[in-house]
């Protein structure tokens, strides 16, 4: 007997909370940002469960779009981070507000 | 119980385990290594839904590229530890776990809702078949044509985007302030 599809599901489900709990409590941006990582990829579980599942290519295509988009995203997020420590002086989310009214 | 359900549930606990390590960590740098465990923990997952390509491309980018340049940018803006003040329990801290616990009660609750050990099993019949690099390749080079070529647009869009970002201004273009 094969692992249900469900088991991967709550997993993923649980990565991803435990991301979600890490954006809404960690201060260092790049601690956040590894957090959006653990979320994406979570996510990323989830879509090839489904297409190993399923037997259809979609969701690991899919699966490999999203890494390319993770890793744009890793270098103009961590360009920001470095632009921001720049101007700031520091990371901690909780100084950076002046986009905040 | 067979092999592949103590795999999965070693790699699971493994998985949660270093995930939940990395949120806990006040060291960056301790985080971002917890973080490559748990991609290399996923990577192992994907081979188990016979996913090939995906786990090595899983640890040669995720672990490989993209966390190199997380603990590059630690070790280059060499930040400390987290504020003491980040430890005490405030109110933040408190809704933040509470709107989580709700969220996951939630997801596991619709997950179970789909009859959890009557439900289809997570390698289908043909799964070794598409995961292959064969399979991929097929695939991207194919039906995702399109999507395959528009993301070196992305990748290049990115790499502009990091270097103008990044880049210190010269003295003369520095706006007043």
């Amino acid at each position: 007997m094969s692992v249900p599809v469900a088991y991967y599901l709550g997993l993923s489900a649980i990565l991803f909370v435990i991301g979600v709990a890490g954006v809404l409590t960690r201060r260092n941006a790049i601690v956040v940002f590894m957090c959006i990582e653990l979320m994406l990829n979570a996510v990323n579980l989830t879509l090839i469960a489904f297409s190993a599942s399923l037997g259809s290519i979609t969701g690991q295509a899919l699966v490999f779009f999203a890494m390319a988009v993770a890793a744009a995203e890793a270098a103009v997020g961590l360009a920001i981070v470095i632009a921001l420590f720049r101007n700031k002086q520091t990371v901690n989310i909780d100084d950076i507000n002046v986009l905040k009214w | 119980m067979t092999l592949e359900f103590l795999i999965f549930f070693f790699v699971a606990a493994a998985a949660v385990t270093t995930a939940l390590l990395m949120v806990l960590q006040r060291n960056p740098v301790m985080s971002a290594i917890y973080l490559i465990a748990n991609f290399f923990c996923l990577a192992a997952l994907y081979l188990l839904l016979h996913a090939q390509l995906l786990a090595v491309l899983q640890v040669v980018v995720y672990a490989g590229a993209i966390m190199v340049l997380v603990v590059f940018v630690i070790m280059l803006l060499n930040l400390g530890d987290e504020r003491a003040a980040a430890t005490r329990l405030n109110l933040r801290g408190i809704v933040a776990v509470v709107v989580s616990c709700a969220l996951l009660v939630e997801l596991l609750y619709l997950f179970a809702g789909s009859a959890l050990d009557n439900g289809p099993p997570a390698v289908g019949a043909d799964a070794s078949r598409i995961g292959s690099v064969e399979g991929m390749g097929e695939a991207l080079f194919g039906k995702f044509l399109l999507p395959f070529e528009v993301t070196s647009l992305l990748l290049l869009a990115a790499i502009i985007g990091a270097v103008v970002l990044a880049r210190r201004e010269p003295d003369g273009l520095r706006r007043p302030s």
